[in-house]
């Protein structure tokens, strides 16, 4: 145990997602005997973000307004609808540039280890936007692990009983890359989805 | 396949050894306590990923060392050499893996390289313990077998624990009854059926291909030659597979996501009741028979003896069935048996590529093959291999 402030700090550094004992004690460190202005900076930043930044009230992705950049942009197509857990899976999605849909974060994945069910998501939300808006094709692009699949499971269901066409990503293959290079399970998992190639 | 050649470095009682091996038999002979179930051990850690005595790697290393690495050489049946290297750490620090040379991405990727096939006396469980051995005993060769399955498997407790914990928060009042209980159960059930369709189905061709050589090594090794059952008694109900079936195919995966929905159907109130999912591959039992008779509880302490060497020797045919066929290790086996069983586990060695055999009184062995005395001098395990035998075995210090 350290005196006063510093171990404060390196127990609030702790509780922090990816950190450890060892990790919040070295930031701690560095945070002291760095430049006042520097550390400003960061508690600076990290005011800010809780002042200024909230969660867009039509999508849930973070923003900086009511409603997000993507929510209000104009050129973005409303008939397609991306179903995600969380906003970097946004941000994921963006770097393709070839999605030109809209976005809706859930804040998660039904889990209930976690006491997560589809109430603590942002499920009867995406019912609400599907009655107001144009939507086509909602497209569940939740990650593709077990609890990831139960919520895409749990939506489709939902989705059928509204009669919107829902659709899945595909899983399998890392494009640019050798066959032998694949771990067997994505191999796998490309096989069993694989697909017949037009004429 | 063949070993060809074992290097131990700081692992378990080894502070430097290397052993050159021949195909047939080796039998390392030595008092007890000297390392000679180290030995192969650090082979089967190499091979499948894990110690058959500990969790994780950390015991495996030399008292007071950081590191302790495990380097083996074999030979593939079409006379291609290959390396494998692993680095154990006994601290934090990832364990690192070379195969051919090169460093491997993911420590999975190693496995399978080297085939092994171990029998040690704590095998004995697998034919008189809880069904919780005899499926370990399936899972622990599938994902040898074949990687995929591991991942299936994982994918499977995750799913069960979620609706376990679903149906537990259900029984404790914990969630809003009615028809958002209904739908994420119906969600959580999807993803076991799911993952638990693909196990049954390589656990069932598993038992299919496991039954015939398991009842011809049993006969060859007990002494009333009786006829041996396997039966895969499944949760999803279709899914059985006995000794006396002539249908060796992978069974239909949607007959078992039918039987599986329908055994969810009907105990759906009990589930509710007891707060715990039923129905699924963690229920299911490999009923294992000697004659008319169930082997557990029933067979004598010789019978489950030959009964589990049986099953362990057979699993060489099942991993002979993709790639080459595995080096079998048997350690501290011969003892156990009387001098007739002896006689005949001899004769079943003698139709193995390759055999490594721990004993501790060589006259227990009735084998040829090259001799390598095992001793343990200050604390440290010494090879010595005997005339005829293989050289080049060294114990620099």
């Amino acid at each position: 145990m350290y005196e006063g402030a510093v171990q404060d700090l390196i127990d609030e550094l702790g509780r922090l997602p990816g950190i450890g004992p060892k990790s919040a004690q070295r930031i701690a460190f560095h945070l002291l005997q760095t430049d006042p202005t520097e550390a400003r900076r960061l508690a600076d930043a990290i005011t800010r973000v809780k002042a200024t930044m909230r969660f867009c009230v039509q999508c849930h992705n973070v923003s900086q307004a009511e409603h997000c950049r993507i929510c209000l942009d104009p050129r973005r197509d409303d008939t397609l609808l991306c179903v995600v857990e969380e906003p970097r899976d946004v941000v994921a999605i963006e770097r393709t540039r070839e999605f030109r849909g809209r976005y809706h974060v859930l804040g998660g994945a039904i889990s209930p280890i976690d006491g997560i069910g589809p109430d603590q998501l942002h499920i009867r939300e995406l019912v609400l936007r599907l009655d107001a808006e144009p939507v086509a094709e909602v497209i569940l692009a939740t990650n593709p692990n077990v609890e990831g699949e139960a919520t895409a499971s749990y939506l489709s269901r939902l989705l059928a009983t509204l009669e919107v066409r829902a659709t899945r990503l595909a899983s399998g293959l890392p494009v640019g890359g050798d066959l032998d290079y694949a771990d067997e399970v994505t191999l796998g998992r490309a096989f069993s989805g694989r697909r017949d190639v037009g004429i | 396949m063949l070993l060809r050649r074992i290097e131990l470095t700081d692992v378990r009682s080894y502070d430097h050894v290397s052993l050159d091996l021949e195909a047939g038999v080796t039998l390392l002979v030595g008092r007890n306590a000297q390392g000679k179930t180290n030995l192969l051990e650090a082979v089967h850690r190499l091979a499948t990923g894990s110690s058959h005595r500990v969790a994780g790697d950390a015991p495996l290393v030399r008292a007071g060392c950081e590191l302790g690495v495990i380097r083996c050489r074999l030979e593939t049946d079409d006379g291609r050499e290959r390396r494998v290297e692993l680095e154990l750490a006994s601290g934090t620090r990832r364990t690192r893996t070379r195969v051919d040379g090169q460093q491997v991405r993911r420590a999975a990727d190693a496995l399978g390289v080297l085939r092994v096939v171990l029998f040690a006396p704590e095998d004995t469980a697998i034919v008189r313990g809880e069904p919780s051995e005899r499926r370990r005993f399936l899972d622990d060769l599938l994902a040898q077998r074949r990687p995929a399955y591991a991942a299936a498997r994982a994918d499977y407790d995750r799913a069960l624990r979620q609706r376990n914990q679903l149906l537990r928060d259900a029984r404790a009042g914990r969630l809003p009854a009615g028809g958002t209980f209904t739908t994420a159960l119906e969600v959580w059930t999807e993803q076991v059926v799911a993952a638990g369709a693909q196990l049954i189905a390589a656990r069932v061709a598993a038992v299919r291909t496991l039954a015939p050589p398991t009842d011809r090594f049993y006969r060859e090794l007990a002494d009333r030659p009786e006829p041996v059952g396997l039966v895969y008694r499944s949760t999803a109900g279709a899914a059985t597979a006995t000794s006396g079936a002539d249908d060796a195919r992978v069974p239909d995966p949607s007959a078992i996501v039918a039987g599986l929905r329908d055994g969810f159907v009907a105990r759906a109130e009990e589930e509710r009741a007891r707060g715990l999912t039923l129905v699924g591959p963690h229920r299911d039992e490999l009923e294992l028979s000697i004659g008319a008779l169930p082997a557990r509880g029933y067979a004598s302490h010789g019978e489950v003896w030959s009964l589990a060497l049986a099953l362990k020797l057979a699993t060489d045919v099942l991993l002979a069935e993709v790639g080459d066929r595995p080096v079998v290790l048997l350690d501290d086996v011969f003892a156990e048996l009387d001098e007739v069983r002896r006689e005949r586990l001899a004769t079943a060695c003698r139709g193995f590529d390759q055999v490594l055999v721990t004993a501790a009184v060589e006259a227990d062995v009735p084998l040829a093959g090259s001799r390598v005395e095992v001793t343990l001098d200050a604390g440290v395990t010494r090879l010595r291999p005997r005339e005829p035998g293989p050289t080049g075995v060294e114990g620099a210090a």
